[in-house]
């Protein structure tokens, strides 16, 4: 089984320049274990350390948010198109965010991700 | 002002132009948008043709928030996917501080994900006062530009 993988410019370091990529996996996250094998790297901007999908990548399959289907774990068929775009995000929040940004900014997506930041942005952007 | 040094995403600063330029009637838009949802932080984009700027995109601010932004997903990837339909570039994020400076916060570094795009900050925080600038925010360095209304 093939499934197609959009990746967008800030991850193309990972992927010698290419837009698209094709790997293989029965979920995303195994997908994306299939994808570092080739692409070095790739994996680590939008997985978590604890194995969760980045708090600012916005991940689709075939158009579907999957945050509605089951995120990490969300299963997938030969001929799937997954769409991955780095979230727009952001705002002028003290406390809780500053410590979240004072990592190294530079990840961009890869700073955000750790695990306890990301709940505090989550509460932020709730609130 | 010569290119921009970017550090480690000097690799990007060939295919800059160092300034944004822009119609006054787009600048007028987004200074609208964030000063209709203020105290909330607004948020929206700015399509471009051939390195113009074209139209203004006001998004959804799924925060709802005085201090945090974030476009609603599935609208990105609709519009996103618009713009691809019409040959149409990301020419600009912008998006409002509603009680701060209109330069980006360490969250705003932290998140931002666009290398190509202007990133425009418009402060709300004085009713008869105008602030509206442009930055680029490549690995973590920001790198204000000029803004040339025309």
């Amino acid at each position: 089984m093939t499934v197609q993988v959009r990746i967008p410019t800030i991850l193309r370091k990972h992927t010698d320049g290419a837009k698209q990529v094709e790997g293989s996996g029965e979920t995303l996250a195994d997908l994306f274990s299939d994808l570092d094998g080739r692409h070095p790297g790739l994996r680590g901007g939008l997985v978590t350390d604890d194995g969760d999908l980045h708090r600012f990548v916005n991940v689709y399959v075939n158009d579907e948010d999957v945050r509605f289907l089951g995120a990490i774990s969300t299963p997938l068929a030969d001929g799937d198109v997954v769409t991955i775009l780095p979230a727009v995000a952001g705002g002028a929040a003290a406390g809780a965010m500053c410590a979240v940004a004072g990592g190294a900014a530079a990840g961009a997506m890869c700073a955000v991700a750790g695990g306890a930041a990301a709940g505090a942005m989550c509460a932020v952007a709730g609130g | 002002m010569g290119l921009a040094p970017s550090g480690p995403g000097a690799a990007f600063a060939g295919n800059l132009v160092d300034m944004l330029r822009l119609a006054r009637a787009l600048r007028d838009e987004m200074v609208a948008h964030a000063r209709a949802d203020h105290p909330d932080e607004a948020c929206g984009l700015v399509a471009g043709v051939d390195g113009e700027a074209t139209r203004v995109i006001r998004m959804t601010n799924i925060a709802r928030s005085p201090t945090f932004y974030e476009m609603d997903p599935g609208e990105q990837l609709h519009v996103f996917r618009e713009m691809d339909d019409r040959d149409e570039e990301l020419f600009v994020i912008y998006h409002s501080h509603t009680a701060t400076e209109a330069y980006p916060s360490r969250t705003d570094i932290s998140i931002a994900g666009y290398p190509d795009a202007h990133y425009v900050l418009v402060s709300t925080r004085q009713p008869d006062v105008e602030e509206f600038r442009s930055f680029r925010i490549v690995d973590g360095v920001v790198t204000e530009e000029p803004v040339e209304v025309v």
